[in-house]
């Protein structure tokens, strides 16, 4: 078992540094020229040039790649210029380890930024997460063990509804509708944590369950056809045939055997949600991860697309991983493998 | 018996009583295709201390029944309707959870294939000690103590290490060992085995029948073993049932049914074993035809369309349904005279096999 999770996590580790090697080579080796993006309105083709001996662009690519990677494990300096770091210490810029970079539009280490934006992703993943997981797999059960009658439809149908509307409407619609018109929840705003734990579940609500309902529309169907199949299987019909009562029936066999598949895929959903809710966190206006991308896409931010692209890899890498041995826990047929 | 640790004492009905009778069983299944009438009119007794063979194709109704006396289709829109009387008590009126007590204590089955059986997430003895649990209270480390016993009786080496490993890591005819433990561990005083041996390889067949043999003279239960194949009844049953199209169409001892058979269809069953002593020049015989539909079967005789003996005219086999003496030793659901079907066997079958 130790030898499985640690062949994972080398696999993991691997992948991770060809995923920032592509993407780090696909970004700054391309036709455009990185440090035209670096000023923004007020740029001169002195800025330019400056920023591109600063920021190293002027480089071959392997080599900037290769100081990126020194930069994730020691840090680095920009400009990377003994000579200027004793004349004139205050002009150089720190970005200690972690380094992913600097980003000169927002003026801050990329390691930075994505660490404040964070825990505004992490809280509403989670958030969502719960919602979604708690509604959804109780909903399809209900919906699997009432199968075929109005319940069954009634759920299926409602959780349809939900997948089929885009994001940013219910969010709007519970935007507008529950905190603005009928005032049944504050006006939705990110608090963090230490500040005010109530706040901070407060604030929430409304965008946590824009996301959930959409999945939960996918994990009622999930879980309901897995129970539904899990039902069917010959060993359901061994337990009935021992004398089993029907509740110790659904949550011992029917339950674990249904579990690992929606286990699987729920983690897989949870990895991909940390990288950033786009469109709700842009509705209501959450500074997470999300609305982070869209800002540094549109301003050819490239060293923060690069951050987030890698934070975003880490995060399904990672839980692909857990997920990986979580289904090694639950399967002991996968142990041996 | 063995352990100090044994099963509550159950008074056992006396050797040669009738432990189950079923009269009339009907089991039908709506479909969008229209009623399949799966059992359609079935009766037999069975005694304690006594195998049951019975015997058909795919579809002649023999799972269904064994299923339907382990109560396995309530909650399932299945039309059952008869009488299945097992110690005196009919199952089909007891309520749910009156049934649910029996099963597995009273009545325990042994299905076809053990992988697909036992549950792959649970280890073996985690699953035995649960089927003791549940009809007994006594403590975990007792039914422990009984789950290695009864995996040693039924001949698994090294029991205490093979109680915490998961099915997949036994063989086939261990996993269909254990399932057998598992259906033995409350001392049923019946056993169904549905097709216990079909998944396994011929020698471990062997071992699993002589094992069930074993267990059945040592525990004193009825076993009735439900399998298409004639080689298994020939060791183990003391009465062989022959289903087609779901009803028995001839029932007697076991000696009788190889010796002197008296159904057309039991005459093309064992016509179509084929042979090791012959010459393999000969072709294989089958039956000629297929399975009747189940949901609009044959008129008259379920038989006739495959019959060799079919005789319109005369016995009216298309049109007439035969009877079945059920309470008869060895009844037969043919139109044809006894003295007839006799006559026919011993010249133009008994040759040939």
């Amino acid at each position: 078992m130790f030898a499985y999770v640690v062949r994972r996590v080398v696999t993991g580790i691997v992948m991770l540094f060809v995923m920032s090697a592509v993407t780090y080579l696909l970004f700054f080796s391309g036709g455009a020229d990185p440090a035209r993006f670096t000023c923004g309105k007020n740029c001169t083709p002195e800025l330019i040039e400056q920023n591109r001996r600063a920021l190293g662009y002027d480089k071959p690519v392997v080599a900037q790649y290769a100081d990126f990677v020194k930069g994730v494990f020691v840090g680095r300096e920009f400009p990377d210029d003994p000579a200027l770091k004793k004349i004139a210490p205050q002009t150089i810029a720190k970005c200690p380890a972690p380094c992913l970079g600097y980003s000169p539009l927002m003026n801050d280490n990329v390691t930075s930024i994505l660490a404040s934006k964070l825990p505004v992703t992490a809280s509403l993943a989670f958030a969502a997460f719960l919602m979604w997981m708690v509604l959804g797999v109780s909903g399809g059960v209900v919906a699997a063990l009432r199968k075929g009658r109005f319940t069954d439809r009634a759920l299926v149908g409602t959780s349809l509804v939900f997948y089929a509307f885009p994001t940013f409407f219910i969010g709007l619609t519970l935007y507008i509708y529950v905190a603005i018109k009928w005032q049944l929840t504050p006006v939705p705003v990110y608090t963090p944590f230490s500040e005010s734990p109530a706040s901070w579940l407060m604030g929430l609500l409304l965008p946590g369950l824009t996301l959930a309902l959409f999945f939960m529309a996918a994990y009622v169907r999930l879980t309901r056809a897995f129970v539904i199949e899990s039902m069917g299987e010959d060993y359901i019909r061994t337990a009935v045939a021992k004398g089993l009562p029907k509740r110790k029936i659904l949550y011992k066999h029917t339950m674990r055997a249904a579990l690992t598949p929606i286990a699987t895929i729920a983690g897989l959903d949870l990895g991909g949600l940390l990288a950033g809710a786009i469109v709700t966190e842009t509705v209501f206006n959450y500074d997470g991860l999300g609305k982070l991308a869209v800002q540094a896409s549109t301003t050819f931010d490239l060293p923060v697309d690069v951050g987030i692209v890698i934070v975003a890899a880490f995060f399904v890498i990672t839980a692909n991983i857990i997920v990986d041995v979580l289904y090694a826990f639950i399967d002991p047929r996968v142990r041996l493998g | 018996m063995s352990t100090a640790l044994s099963v509550e004492s159950q008074e056992k009905v006396p050797d040669g009583d009738v432990l189950l009778s079923v009269r009339d069983l009907r089991v039908r299944f709506p479909t969008e295709d229209g009623l399949v009438k799966a059992v359609d009119g079935l009766s037999f007794d069975l005694r304690q201390g006594e195998t049951l063979g019975i015997v058909g194709e795919s579809g002649s109704g023999k799972s269904v029944t064994s299923q339907a006396i382990m109560g396995l289709y309530r909650g399932t829109r299945a039309e059952i309707s008869g009488l299945i009387s097992f110690d005196g008590v009919d199952l089909l009126g007891l309520g749910d959870e009156e049934l649910r007590r029996r099963r597995g204590k009273d009545v325990a089955m042994v299905f076809q294939d053990p992988l697909s059986a036992l549950h792959p997430y649970y280890t073996v003895g985690n699953q035995i000690v649960e089927a003791y649990l549940v009809h007994h209270d006594a403590s975990k480390a007792a039914a422990r103590k009984r789950t290695v016993d009864m995996l040693d009786r039924v001949g698994i080496p090294n029991p205490v290490k093979r109680i915490d490993q998961y099915p997949h890591e036994f063989s086939g005819g261990m996993r269909q060992r254990a399932m057998i433990a598992m259906a033995l561990v409350n001392d049923p005083r019946l056993i169904i085995a549905d097709e216990p041996t079909t998944a396994l390889d011929v020698t471990v067949q062997a071992q699993i029948l002589d094992l069930l043999a074993g267990l059945q003279k040592e525990f004193g239960s009825s076993i009735i073993i439900i399998t298409h194949d004639l080689g298994v009844v020939a060791e183990m049953a003391n009465e062989i049932l022959v289903m087609y199209a779901g009803r028995a169409v001839e029932r007697g001892e076991a000696e009788e049914l190889f010796y002197a058979p008296e159904h057309p269809y039991t005459w093309g069953l064992l016509q179509s074993m084929p042979r090791m002593d012959r010459l393999r020049i000969e072709r294989l015989r089958p039956i000629k035809g297929n399975p009747p539909s189940l949901i609009s079967p044959p008129s008259g005789c379920a038989f006739h369309p495959r019959c060799a003996f079919r005789d319109d005219a005369r016995l009216g086999c298309a049109q007439v349904e035969p009877g079945f003496e059920a309470d008869a030793p060895h009844p037969v659901r043919c139109l044809i005279p006894p003295d007839e079907r006799i006559r026919i066997f011993q010249t133009q079958i008994r040759p040939s096999l």
